[in-house]
């Protein structure tokens, strides 16, 4: 064993870790960015994707080394070098791994902080949840509606209530995900049932149920719709002769 | 055997008899029917399976000692096992319990792989063809249930019954009777468990996490898991208090903490775990079941009840579960890797080191279950920063194996070394997707998708699965006397690995991509990586059988095992294939560390019989007619 073999080992970690990360850098792995919160969480995943591609060369090349290097010849009877460890060695795995740790973990905070930070303006809604329906209310537009129609660029503040079981709210695109959970009328609790997102992108979407809540899980979606202000106002204006039931064409015009 | 089902049967009607008499004294509607209700089945559902383990002869020693009267002294006649019946009687031999856990467990693995193909069929097309949504839920619910409290958990201390007290020179377990209650309790879960698809309502159906409310507001079936999980609850934890009082007394002379295999190390953690963690989701399924049975209000939020204590008590539990299933693992392993790479552990300290470090570390992460539960937000920071930091540990274990490697002499031909090798691929990678998942801004896109369910099946499957047959490989010529097939070992190493890939790789893609977990039914744009996974999935199943085939055929006709075929070091090598009924004729003295591979007239341990010819390890010309049968 001698130096150039652990300089050509390293070089093909390296190698190894550009080549995979170029390949997994291409597939658009989380899908449409439909939220100002979107980009920072994909950057996150990004980042992630290259160390994990580093910390995977290291070993899969450490490995097919030693398959490669090492591998007995047929009636070798013999043991190999005695090494019961390298102080050295065994510190650099423990720091080394804990420094890149900690470092992840203080990015992940950052980028929490930036994706809860609230604006100043918001448009409160209130998700309600039951098996197997969504109902979403418009306090200041004094709208309801069982379609998520929303303006674009505008931070939401959305407060959830379940009325029977667990539900989750999730729309991949917006890459926000909250449970709903249900309490008793009148119960002091510590359920932290708001979030806030801002949706950026104009389209159509679905809200998925990811929260186990019955027979009827896998078909509790909702239409969810982000328009521009101008569209938003419109299907206000229109919602308003129909409050109180949830209209059922309100879709039509996004 | 007979005995035993009538015990069942008695004490199931005891019980019947009981609920009715009450309730018809206390001039109640004799059967309550209502959804959750039905005391007249869960009450039978205790008192059977105790009227099993009692008609079995669990408690005839302890009875006849509690009541006064004459014990039997043990002859130790029922001691071993002579025919294939033997298996289905009360045995105190840690040898015959640790066989009939793996026969069980193996049991339940096919059971719960068949729930998993009927998931996979149904979801190889969008819509619903085969099963109707709810029954899709319990199936998805009974193969988890199954695969988890069934087949990881006791399969590992079958594993460990068995070999354990053979590799630290005690001639049983600590506690012979318990050790086989244990057992026994086992199959009552199991019989629980599957029991519930046979009661109105169906199978439990809110997922083996069995949140709530929707379990206490479940039908039947849910408290047929809840009842269920008492019993292999208290299994693992009469064997984990039984596996620590064995390696903390039981150990050969001379043999010292730090001189004891990464086998024992690991299921000395293990232990710890279990006997902490485990009373823990005990305790909070009898809450569950009471919410249910007797109208408790622990979390049903109608009344008031706090509905995300559940998700905490059941976590602090099943997050150190998660090392439960991984830690013996992790143990089987180290002893592979060094025996046919034949080298030492690298940094054997720093890996018992790991494994405590790991212990400690599990009791401080469970809420990176729930970033997105709407618990008290301010938790999910320092609960992120834990969860990076277990990697650390981790990290060391895998560095270790591969340093181990190095410099080896690296023989392939044993199924057990590939199964290993293959083993740290695919549980790196189920741990890369850890750290991600521990990440919140990401665990929030991420969580409840497909992307946990490829996560879970790395950690589960490439991990702990692949270590059970690693595991099983190398100590099945020690514990059948038999050599298994090599070839149709690497056959079924060979399409494992590849149906496991195909199976869960795809799982991350489209997770992410929107695919939600516990769907009968998804969006048409997933279907054909639905399909790809299902075939992939088949595959994984098919091969299974293959080992079955191969043990069995094996078994009956095997060649002959010699008493340490792959040269190894540690003590249960020492004795014959299989070993004696009691272990050992003499009590072995341990001279060294368990993988002296290398050093040249080191050993392990010795016989007394050959006292006297104990080698001095730095002494290189040791006379040749010294080192006796040690290569």
């Amino acid at each position: 064993m001698n130096r150039g073999t652990y300089v050509r080992l390293f070089g093909l970690m390296i190698l190894l870790t550009v080549v995979m990360s170029v390949i997994m850098l291409i597939p658009d792995w989380n899908g449409i960015q439909g939220s100002a919160e979107a980009d920072n969480i994909d950057t996150l995943l990004d980042i992630m994707i290259v160390v994990s591609c580093f910390v995977f060369s290291v070993v899969v090349v450490m490995l097919g080394y030693c398959i490669h290097a090492f591998r007995a010849k047929p009636g070798d009877e013999s043991d190999g070098k005695p090494i019961h460890g390298n102080t050295k060695l065994e510190i650099a795995w423990t720091v080394i791994p804990t420094i890149i740790v900690l470092f992840g973990g203080a990015y992940s905070w950052i980028v929490l902080d930036d994706i809860e930070a609230e604006a100043a303006n918001q448009l409160p809604i209130e998700v309600t949840a039951q098996q197997f329906k969504w109902t979403f209310d418009y306090p200041e537009q004094d709208v309801t509606s069982d379609e998520l129609h929303v303006p674009v660029d505008v931070q939401l503040e959305v407060n959830l209530t379940a009325l029977d079981v667990l539900h989750s709210f999730w729309v991949p695109e917006w890459r926000i995900k909250r449970d709903l959970v249900p309490i008793a009328e009148g119960n002091p609790t510590d359920v932290d049932n708001q979030f806030v997102v801002t949706p950026n992108r104009v389209g159509t979407y679905s809200l998925i149920c990811t929260e186990l809540c019955g027979f009827g899980h896998s078909t509790m979606q909702a239409k969810v719709v982000v328009h521009t202000q101008e569209d938003f106002d419109a299907w206000v204006a229109e919602q308003e002769p129909a409050e109180g039931e949830p209209p059922v064409e309100a879709g039509g015009e996004s | 055997m007979p005995r035993a089902l009538f015990g069942f049967l008695v004490g199931g009607a005891l019980g019947f008899g009981l609920v009715v008499a009450l309730r018809a004294i206390s001039g109640l509607e004799i059967f309550q029917t209502e959804q959750t209700g039905y005391p007249h089945l869960i009450v039978p559902g205790i008192t059977g399976p105790l009227g099993f383990l009692v008609g079995i002869g669990c408690f005839t020693y302890w009875f006849r000692w509690a009541g006064g009267a004459p014990t039997i002294p043990d002859d130790h006649s029922q001691h071993g096992a002579s025919s294939w019946k033997d298996y289905f009687r009360f045995n105190t031999d840690h040898k015959v319990i640790g066989i009939q856990y793996i026969c069980t467990t193996f049991f339940f693995f096919i059971v719960g792989g068949l729930a998993a193909m009927a998931v996979r069929a149904e979801l190889a097309q969008p819509g619903t063809q085969i099963v109707d949504p709810s029954f899709f839920n319990g199936l998805f619910s009974t193969h988890a249930a199954i695969m988890i409290f069934l087949f990881i958990i006791p399969v590992f201390a079958g594993i460990a019954n068995y070999v354990l007290p053979l590799m630290i020179g005690a001639p049983d377990m600590a506690f012979p009777r318990l050790n086989a209650l244990s057992f026994w309790m086992l199959p009552m879960a199991g019989v629980l468990f599957l029991a519930s698809y046979f009661v109105p309502g169906g199978a439990f159906d809110a997922g083996w996490t069995g949140y709530a409310p929707l379990s206490t507001g479940a039908p039947l079936g849910q408290s047929f898991f809840n009842l269920g999980v008492q019993f292999a609850g208290a299994s693992s934890i009469a064997t984990a208090l039984n596996f620590l009082v064995t390696i903390i007394t039981m150990r050969a002379p001379g043999m010292t903490f730090w001189r004891m295999p990464l086998l024992v190390w690991a299921n000395l953690s293990t232990s710890l775990l279990v006997v902490a963690a485990t009373p823990f989701i005990a305790g909070v399924q009898f809450m569950v079941l009471f919410d249910r049975a007797l109208n408790t209000n622990f979390f049903q939020a109608a009344t008031g009840g706090d509905v995300l204590s559940y998700q905490h008590i059941f976590w602090f539990y099943s997050h150190p579960a998660v090392y439960i299933m991984m830690l013996p693992g992790f143990g089987i392993i180290s002893e592979v890797l060094s025996t046919h790479a034949r080298k030492p552990i690298f940094g054997y300290r720093l890996m018992a080191l790991a494994l405590i470090g790991i212990v400690v570390l599990s009791y401080t992460v469970w809420a990176h279950h729930m970033f997105v539960s709407g618990m008290f937000s301010w938790l999910r920071v320092p609960m992120m920063i834990t969860t990076l930091l277990i990697a650390v540990p981790t990290g060391i274990k895998i560095f270790s194996w591969l340093a181990t490697l190095f410099d080896s002499v690296l023989h392939l031909k044993s199924t057990s070394m590939l199964f290993a090798l293959g083993f740290i691929v695919t549980f790196v990678v189920g741990g890369i997707s850890g750290v991600m998942l521990g990440m919140v801004p990401l665990d929030i896109h991420m969580s409840d998708t497909y992307f946990i369910v490829a996560h879970i099946h790395f950690v589960l499957f490439g991990g702990s699965v692949f270590t059970i047959f690693a595991g099983l490989y190398h100590w099945f010529p020690k514990m059948t006397g038999r050599m298994y097939d090599e070839r149709l070992g690497r056959m079924h190493f060979w399409l494992t690995l590849v149906g496991m890939l195909g199976t869960f790789v795809p799982m991350h893609w489209i997770g992410l991509q929107g695919m939600p977990r516990r769907v009968a039914d998804y969006s048409a744009q997933f279907g054909d990586w639905n399909l790809v996974i299902s075939i992939f999935s088949f595959v994984l199943g098919a091969a299974q059988l293959i080992f079955i085939y191969n043990v069995v055929v094996s078994w009956r006709w095997g060649p002959k095992a010699g008493d340490n075929p792959w040269r190894a070091k540690t003590i249960e090598w020492l004795v014959t294939s299989p070993p004696p009924v009691f272990n050992f004729d003499e009590i072995p003295r341990v001279v060294g560390g368990p993988y002296e591979f290398g050093v040249p007239g080191a050993r392990h341990a010795i016989m007394a019989g050959d006292e006297g010819h104990e080698a001095r390890p730095p002494e290189p010309a040791v006379a040749g007619t010294a080192s006796g049968s040690s290569p």
